[in-house]
């Protein structure tokens, strides 16, 4: 030990940095960081001089101005007359939404599919099987393209929907009919399904541009305020129990304290359902092109969430599997000895120290999911790509800018998906004390 | 090691990209073959026929500018665009000239760095319905749903048309003519609005063209025409001149039939410039004198053109309207060739 610590006393030689293994190393990576800066410098340059050549500039005051296009689906308030930054928003919202939602249904079919895989029912297993291959094995691109023909050109036209004067003489009925007792009606364009309304609304509040809807945050804590109050009721029974052994019967102190309030809320502001309907004239004749009120969902999006959540779900499915199959069988034995039925094993035993091998590859699948809502541009869903990398781009000729900003995005968004993941990964994961 | 020869071969193309700019001519003379920006597939405009090859109203211009340059309307290369991605093609130099019916707008002239550099076709934009559904004015179209295809000044259009006329719609946004068609077909839209040119070639493919109406409204002007890259004028000169060429040799009653009689006849002095038989009009631009000969044998003058992929005689049937001479009361007009 001695020996390797003493350093040579003679003074420092250029040469030394290449033939002295202390140095080299250190030269070696300099060297390399220098060369990719330098080609870093490079390409920056490179792309600042093309530019002038073409007698463009790199600039993103294009974002503040009108945009003058609409689009169909937005979930804050948009019209032509907002700017294109808006516009670029209104798309980042399109692609959370159809990620947020892709990512639960995803890991909810994942851990179905992935657990049915391992099933002793023979039928049950191959079909999951058959799932997970299909799924698996074809490109997402045509999954997208196939679920939205089917969905889109399989249903009828809305005209089918309409009443005509010819049908109110005779009584005959439209040709197409509205399904779940006349409340949803699934045309070629998308699902119309009913909105549910308040009469006495508590009006709208202007958070910056962002409007915030007073009514539905109400609801919002009334149910998160029950819930809160619901789990006090269980930690005092269990406490009671606890000290005494008896359990006081709470499910009708939970039942009301779940469901009441929320009742009594959507009452008192006047609740009820927005049908989607054709508005008709005196004689019950219908008139428009659409369907009015209520909700329409539009199949580019149906198609996009169905079509990546079942891709998705297919790899959760093989990493649920792998998670499983992870843990030791006598994990199972010994669930089995103390009497749990296979269902609570799985649940209670097998899953929570699977999950430590599930989550590291479910957060790839996070982000592949994320950053696959950008295939929407196959069947017209206006994401972030639709938006700002597609009109804008086209109407301001700003390719750089655009592309620049949506990489920018696309990468903050992936970083807070990971971020949040490996925070739960560490809370499930193995505590070593 | 890679990474040198990656960084390599990364400057190469753009230090060949940087330069492509500068002389298009040049690099299309080097190339021996003219890159032709193009529509993706719109009958009588351009699309590829039965046996592959392009025809249509913009392909012959491309093909009389490969004429004009090269000697030889059959050197050109096609390169279908759709609305979305045909500036971007142009401005990064995968293709020399963009014929693919596009609006001349200020913001395009000015901020995207094109020059228009003529109009071959001046249209507006149009809406089409189908009969049934017992429309008889855009303006009746509240409520619809509308097919568009994105990229284009028809979006904006659309838009302000329908807030002018305080209105509502759901716009459906397609890539190109086609997927609009197919959309419009099944119903997923009441309307497809994009040019009336446009709408009257998608209406000429269907199968039941009969059941189809244009609606009268033309919502608004849309001066369609050959682009080229800002920054190199002479280029856009060889297309300006060779279009006008064209217009000239209607006006002057030259056509592909009888151009070689024309040429050793012709005592009108105009007639001679045009056709090499006098001055220097091709050596300025850095052509052969005979450019605009060759020009008009390929597909013959604008008018011929014009009769052979859109007149009234196709199954398109556009009258010439605006688009005749300016002799017959129409708006092509040619600056005088001295």
């Amino acid at each position: 030990m001695a020996m390797a610590s003493e350093a040579p006393k003679d003074g420092f030689r250029l040469s030394m940095l290449i033939y002295d293994t202390r140095f080299r190393s250190f030269t070696i990576q300099v060297i390399v960081l220098l060369l990719v800066l330098m080609g870093i410098a490079w390409l920056v340059d490179n792309t600042v001089q093309n530019l002038a050549a073409k007698d463009k500039d790199i600039n993103f005051g294009f974002l503040w101005n009108r945009a003058g296009y609409d689009i169909e689906q937005q979930l804050i308030p948009y019209t032509n007359d907002s700017t294109h930054g808006r516009a670029a928003i209104i798309g980042l919202l399109n692609t959370l939404v159809v990620a947020f939602w892709g990512c639960i249904f995803a890991t909810v079919l994942g851990v179905f599919a992935g657990v049915l895989r391992l099933s002793k029912n023979w039928l049950v297993a191959r079909l999951m099987t058959v799932y997970v291959e299909a799924f698996r094995n074809v490109p997402l691109l045509l999954w997208i393209i196939v679920v939205f023909v089917v969905t889109s050109e399989t249903a009828p036209q809305p005209k089918d929907f309409k009443v005509t004067a010819e049908m109110v003489q005779t009584g005959a009925e439209p040709p197409a009919q509205k399904i779940l007792f006349g409340t949803v009606a699934i045309t070629n364009r998308g699902w119309n399904i009913p909105a549910p309304l308040v009469e006495r609304p508590l009006g709208v509040v202007n958070v910056g541009s962002v409007p915030v809807n007073l009514t539905l945050l109400a609801v919002i804590a009334a149910i998160v305020g029950s819930v809160l109050v619901n789990r006090a009721i269980l930690r005092r029974a269990r406490r009671i129990q606890e000290e005494t052994g008896d359990r006081p019967t709470t499910w009708w102190q939970s039942l009301l304290v779940l469901f009441a309030p929320t009742i009594l809320l959507l009452l008192a502001l006047g609740f009820h359902i927005e049908v989607p309907a054709f508005p008709t004239d005196e004689t019950g004749v219908s008139k428009g092109f659409n369907f009015q009120g209520g909700i329409l969902v539009m199949h580019s999006f149906s198609a996009l969430l169905i079509a990546l959540s079942l891709y998705t779900g297919a790899f959760i499915a093989e990493a649920v599997r792998g998670g499983v199959l992870a843990i030791s069988r006598g994990q199972t034995e010994a669930a089995y000895a103390l009497g749990l039925r296979p269902g609570r094993t799985m649940k209670l035993i097998i899953l929570p120290q699977a999950l430590r091998v599930i989550i590291p590859p479910l957060i790839s699948q996070y982000l592949n999911l994320t950053k696959n809502t950008s295939l929407g541009i196959a069947v017209s869903y206006l994401d972030l790509r639709g938006t700002l990398g597609g009109i804008t781009l086209n109407q301001t000729g700003r390719e750089l800018e655009c592309m620049l900003l949506m990489m920018l995005i696309y990468l903050t968004i992936s970083l807070i998906i990971s971020s949040l993941m490996n925070v739960f990964n560490s809370a499930v994961k193995l505590k070593e004390r | 090691m890679k990474k040198s020869v990656f960084l390599g071969v990364v400057a190469a193309t753009a230090m060949t990209a940087g330069f492509a700019s500068a002389a298009t001519l040049d690099d299309v003379k080097a190339r021996g073959e003219l890159l032709c920006g193009s529509n993706t597939g719109l009958t009588g405009f351009g699309a590829p026929d039965a046996n592959g090859n392009w025809v249509g109203f913009d392909v012959s211009l491309c093909r009389a500018v490969a004429a004009a340059v090269l000697g030889d309307p059959a050197k050109v290369k096609f390169v279908p665009t759709t609305g979305e991605t045909r500036f971007t093609a142009l401005a990064s130099g995968e293709v020399d000239l963009l014929v693919r019916n596009s609006t001349w707008t200020f913001s395009r002239d000015t901020d995207l760095k094109f020059d228009f550099v003529a109009v071959n076709y001046y249209d507006g934009q149009g809406f089409m319905v189908k009969k049934d559904l017992g429309v008889s004015s855009a303006k009746e179209l509240d409520g619809a749903t509308v097919c568009i295809q994105t990229g284009t000044t028809t979006e904006l259009n659309l838009a302000d048309f329908f807030k002018f006329n305080n209105i509502k719609y759901t716009p459906v946004t397609v890539q190109d003519d086609s997927e609009a068609q197919r959309q419009y077909l099944a119903g997923a839209c009441d309307a497809y609005t994009t040019d009336a040119s446009g709408l009257a070639a998608s209406r000429a493919t269907m199968a039941d063209p009969e059941n189809h109406i244009i609606l009268p409204e033309i919502i608004s002007k849309e001066p369609l025409g050959p682009v080229v890259r800002h920054g190199d004028n002479n280029w856009g000169d060889i297309v300006r001149w060779t279009y006008y060429a064209l217009l000239i040799a209607e006006e002057k009653g030259i056509t592909k039939a009888n151009i070689e009689e024309v040429a050793s006849s012709t005592t009108d002095p105009e007639v001679r410039r045009l056709l090499g038989l006098e001055g220097d009009a091709g050596v300025m631009m850095g052509l052969d004198n005979n450019w605009a000969k060759n020009a008009i044998a390929a597909n013959g003058n604008y008018g011929e053109i014009f009769e052979a992929n859109i007149g009234t005689s196709t199954p398109i049937g556009l009258a010439r309207g605006l688009n005749a001479l300016w002799t017959q009361g129409g708006l092509q007009y040619a600056p005088p060739l001295r």
